[in-house]
Formats: C-alpha cells, sequence, structure tokens
C-alpha cells in the first residue's frame, strides 16, 4: 500500500480516526505521518489542553528524537539532578520540575525555546534588581553600544563621543564590580 | 440580601465602565510569572515546600505591607468553600487551575481587587493587575512595582540568558502575559472580525472568545493578548499589543458608524428587542443574556438607549454566570433553575437604572 499523503513511499503506518462517529482511515508512510502529528494530537482525550499541544510540539522535535535514540544506546537519561525530573518527563507534561531543569536540559530546549518564542533565545526585558547585579551594567552597555552604532549611522557624531563616554564609565564600574566580587 | 447590597459587594472596581476607550476596551490585565530560586516548581514540590512559599510572602506582606492598594487579604484555597473560589474565578480574579487543582494554592487579594497574587498556582506566584479600560501601561507600571517589593526579600528564578524562569517554557523571559478585554459587536455584525482574527494572529498575538466555548465569543467580548515572552522588552510587548489594539479600537469605531448609516432603523429594532427581553423575560439562558447584553450595551453607546448606565454588560456578564447566581440565592441551582434566577435578577437590576 502506498502512503496517501505523498503518493511515493510505502505507507507503513495505519490507523483509524474516530470522530463523532464518524470514521476515517488513514495510510501513511512514517515521514507524513510525523508531518502529520497534529491530527494524532487532536483526536486525543477530552480533557486536551495546551500542555498537549506543547508536548505534541516537543515531541514531533527531531533533534528531540535524535538525541533520545542517543541517550538510550549510552543507557543514560537525560535527568535534572536538582528535582530529578527526565526529558521524557519534561516532554510527556510540558512543564519543568524546577528552575534548574533549564540547565539541565539546556541543548535540547534551545530548539523547542526558539520554535515557541519566534526564533528568539535570549531574554531582553527586566532584570531583578536585587540579583541581577552587575546584568544590570552589562546590558546598558549593550544598550549604549546599540545606540552609538545607530548614532554614527546617521552621523551625529557629538552624540556618539557621548555616548562612548558613558560606555567607557560604565565598563570600568563593571570591572570594579567584578574585582570586588572576587 | 437586597439586589444592590449583592452588587456593591460582588462588583469590582475593573467593571466599572471608567477607563480610557471604554467603550470599547472593558478591561486591561498584565500578568507577571515569577519563581522562587529555591523551591521546586508546583508540579513537583513537597507539601513543605508548598507551606513554605505561602509563608515566604505572607512574611513579605506582613514586614512592609504594599500601601499603594490598600491593605492584602491572603485567601487559602483549601479554607473557600467551592462557590467562593467559583465566585472568584468568574471575576477573574483567580485561575481556574487555582481553584480547582493546586496544591496549597492561595491568593493575596488587594480591597479594591485590582490586584491578585496568585500563590503556588503553575508558577509559585503570578502577579495580576486588572484594570478597567484601556491602561495596560498603567497596569504593567503597578505589576513592576509589585514585583519589585516582593524580589527584594525573595529570591526570583532567573537566568542572565533566559531571563525569568517558569515553569512551562512558554512563559519564560518576561513572564509577561498582557491582555485586553474589547466589545467588537460592530466588526461581529459586519463580519469583518472572521477576516481580522487570522490577521491578528500572524502577528504574535491570540485573540479568543473569554465567554463561551470554542470559538464562539458570548457577548461579543473578545481577549486580545500576546504570544511570545522572551525575546521583547515588557514595554515592547506592551506597546506592540496596544498599538494592534487601538487599530481594533478604530475599526470597532468606523463599523459602527457604517452600521449606523446603512441599517440605522435595523440596528435601534435589534437594540430594543434585546432590551425588551432582558426587561421582561422570566427564563433566560446565558448565551441569549449575553447577545442581549451585548446589543444593549451597543444601544447605550451608540445613542440609542439612554438613562441606562454602561457598567451594565461589564457587571451582569460577570454576575450572571452560574457561580454568582447561586451565591446570590445563597444555595446550589440546577441549570433550569439558573436559567430564571438569572433572568429575574437581570430584570431587577435594569429596575434600579429606572429609579
Amino acid at each position: 500500500m502506498i502512503c496517501q499523503e505523498c503518493n511515493q513511499r510505502p505507507a507503513t503506518l495505519h490507523f483509524t480516526k474516530i470522530v463523532n462517529a464518524e470514521k476515517a482511515e488513514y495510510h501513511l508512510c512514517e515521514k507524513c505521518a510525523q508531518e502529520k502529528g497534529d491530527m494524532f494530537m487532536l483526536s486525543g482525550p477530552a480533557g486536551f489542553s495546551i500542555n498537549n499541544l506543547l508536548a505534541g510540539l516537543l515531541n514531533m522535535d527531531p533533534t528531540v528524537q535524535k538525541k533520545e535514540q542517543d541517550t538510550f544506546q549510552e543507557e543514560k537519561v537525560l535527568q535534572c539532578d536538582q528535582c530529578s525530573m527526565t526529558f521524557q518527563q519534561f516532554i510527556k507534561i510540558g512543564r519543568f520540575g524546577c528552575a534548574h531543569c533549564y540547565k539541565a536540559f539546556e541543548e535540547q530546549l534551545k530548539p523547542i525555546i526558539r520554535r515557541l518564542h519566534s526564533g528568539n533565545s535570549s531574554h531582553i526585558g527586566k532584570i531583578p534588581a536585587r540579583i541581577g547585579g552587575s546584568l544590570h551594567l552589562k546590558k546598558n552597555i549593550e544598550e549604549l553600544k546599540y545606540q552609538l552604532k545607530d548614532s554614527i549611522s546617521k552621523e551625529e557624531f557629538e552624540r556618539a563621543a557621548e555616548i562612548r563616554d558613558e560606555i567607557r564609565l560604565l565598563e570600568s564600574q563593571l570591572n570594579t564590580n567584578l574585582g570586588g566580587g572576587k | 440580601m437586597s439586589l444592590e447590597r449583592f452588587i456593591n459587594q460582588a462588583v469590582s472596581s475593573w467593571m466599572s465602565a471608567e477607563g480610557p476607550d471604554s467603550d470599547i476596551i472593558l478591561s486591561s490585565r498584565i500578568r507577571l510569572a515569577r519563581n522562587i530560586s529555591q523551591f521546586k516548581f508546583p508540579i513537583l514540590f513537597s507539601n513543605d515546600e508548598a507551606k513554605s512559599v505561602i509563608h515566604k510572602i505572607k512574611e513579605r506582606v506582613d514586614d512592609t505591607s504594599f500601601t499603594r492598594l490598600g491593605n492584602m487579604e491572603l485567601l487559602l484555597m483549601d479554607e473557600l468553600q467551592p462557590l467562593q473560589k467559583r465566585v472568584l474565578m468568574e471575576k477573574h480574579l483567580i485561575s481556574p487551575y487555582l481553584a480547582e487543582n493546586s496544591s496549597y494554592g492561595a491568593c493575596l487579594l488587594s480591597e479594591n481587587e485590582e490586584l491578585s497574587i496568585m500563590i503556588n498556582e503553575e508558577d509559585h506566584i503570578r502577579i495580576q493587575c486588572l484594570f478597567p479600560g484601556f491602561q495596560l501601561l498603567e497596569a504593567l507600571e503597578v505589576a513592576n512595582e509589585i514585583d519589585d517589593w516582593l524580589e527584594e526579600k525573595v529570591d526570583y528564578a532567573f537566568d542572565e540568558n533566559i531571563g525569568y524562569l517558569t515553569s512551562c517554557p512558554t512563559n519564560v523571559g518576561t513572564g509577561l502575559r498582557a491582555s485586553v478585554m474589547m466589545h467588537l459587536p460592530g466588526l461581529v455584525l459586519t463580519q469583518q472580525i472572521n477576516r481580522i482574527i487570522p490577521a491578528i494572529n500572524q502577528l504574535g498575538l491570540v485573540v479568543r472568545g473569554i465567554y463561551g466555548e470554542g470559538s464562539e465569543a458570548l457577548g461579543n467580548i473578545f481577549q486580545v493578548s500576546n504570544q511570545l515572552t522572551l525575546g521583547k522588552s515588557e514595554i515592547d510587548i506592551v506597546e506592540d499589543l496596544k498599538s494592534v489594539v487601538s487599530q481594533l479600537i478604530s475599526q470597532e469605531r468606523s463599523a459602527r458608524e457604517a452600521l449606523e448609516k446603512t441599517s440605522n432603523i435595523q440596528l435601534e429594532d435589534r437594540v430594543f428587542r434585546s432590551f425588551g427581553i432582558l426587561s421582561n423575560s422570566r427564563i433566560i439562558e446565558s448565551k441569549e443574556a449575553a447577545r442581549c447584553l451585548s446589543d444593549v450595551r451597543l444601544g447605550i453607546d451608540m445613542g440609542y438607549l439612554s438613562n441606562i448606565s454602561k457598567n451594565i454588560l461589564n457587571e451582569l456578564m460577570i454576575l450572571t454566570q452560574p457561580g454568582f447566581l447561586q451565591q446570590y440565592a445563597g444555595g446550589p441551582l440546577r441549570p433550569h433553575e439558573r436559567d430564571i434566577r438569572r433572568a429575574s435578577l437581570i430584570r431587577e437590576r435594569l429596575k434600579m437604572e429606572n429609579q
């Protein structure tokens, strides 16, 4: 039997979907089945929620699947050493067990986070005042460097010189801060 | 209890129709998700950790209270009756998840109910500011102040690269969800809404009906919110939402103008029929009530109806939900009894207008 989606590869997955007593049969090859993954999800049980959608999204990630195979071969389960949540569990429920999970699964998470947030992978918003510490300075410097570029491109050189001095001031502050921390 | 007293006790300040652009925007909401670094997230934490989270926040409140919003009251979900929780939920002060599924869930509520801090929901802390009308930046400012005030004593889970760490990766970064509740009868009547919703979705925003199930929006009330929480600053997220919402407002206004020009008498008829149903019916389902309330509110905004306060839609959409009806009745009601109760509550409320 040939896959009904691509009409090229042989169908290896066969399943029946029943919605409101209407029966539909699908014969797909592995590749098309992966692409149609949402169909499996959307016909799931009544408690369907964003978690399921998210879990579906995570499961469909080819890099995730590859990683899982690798870890199985090494007989090593990827697990957060603080809360013992495994990466498998995370994929299933779409929720982390603790803040450390982000570090523990860092590599595997990168493509997922990027996909969830339209390609963005780094935070450029608020920084907590107390624990943020020197991060505030760093972010300020980054922002100023951006402004510097902008004013140079607009040929506002006086303004650029002011910004440059400001950056130097902040950088020296940052250095003393870091020095003090040692 | 008299209806007037019941309503006075039940109505939160965000339900008043006194904010900017309140002919179209019912309310603006800002939510910040935060976690405490030393504890596991609520899906995995132990009972002791759960209690410590509440304790930490209670300590912070007792230490120096956040004076700007008056007294804060701590409500423990385990100590509330199911009906009390349902009422808080119907007022959008707590989430269904906090009411039903959380362990050691709690909520810190300000007196005017503009601020609620949910504790041990999906994240340890969820700061929520709910303002009447179009006041996103104002709500963000207050939410930020509360956030700073908490952070003075509470160690947040935060990462240099990826921002505030949340239980669900869809909230990571700013942890910010900004949303507005809009009344868009003009865009629905002119059938423009079906064209507009997909366009808005493409901009990284989400539009959905907040009452009713699936894609239908009861009472023509829609919620527009941001989807991305990472890679944009809080101000940018809010400004982007604001600019799209501003366009929606002007589209809604021109749809109303067009309706007035092309089908004035039909519209007037619709408004007065709905007013007639609300003032006279003895049994009314929530769907019909929502539709009529939307028509009446449109009639008020467009000047067909006078001497009726604009709050009527905001207030009655909330007060005619099952939880409130049962609270007003003082006991559980079957669906059929609710429909009778709903009709009588609406009739009485409209009579108060004529006094």
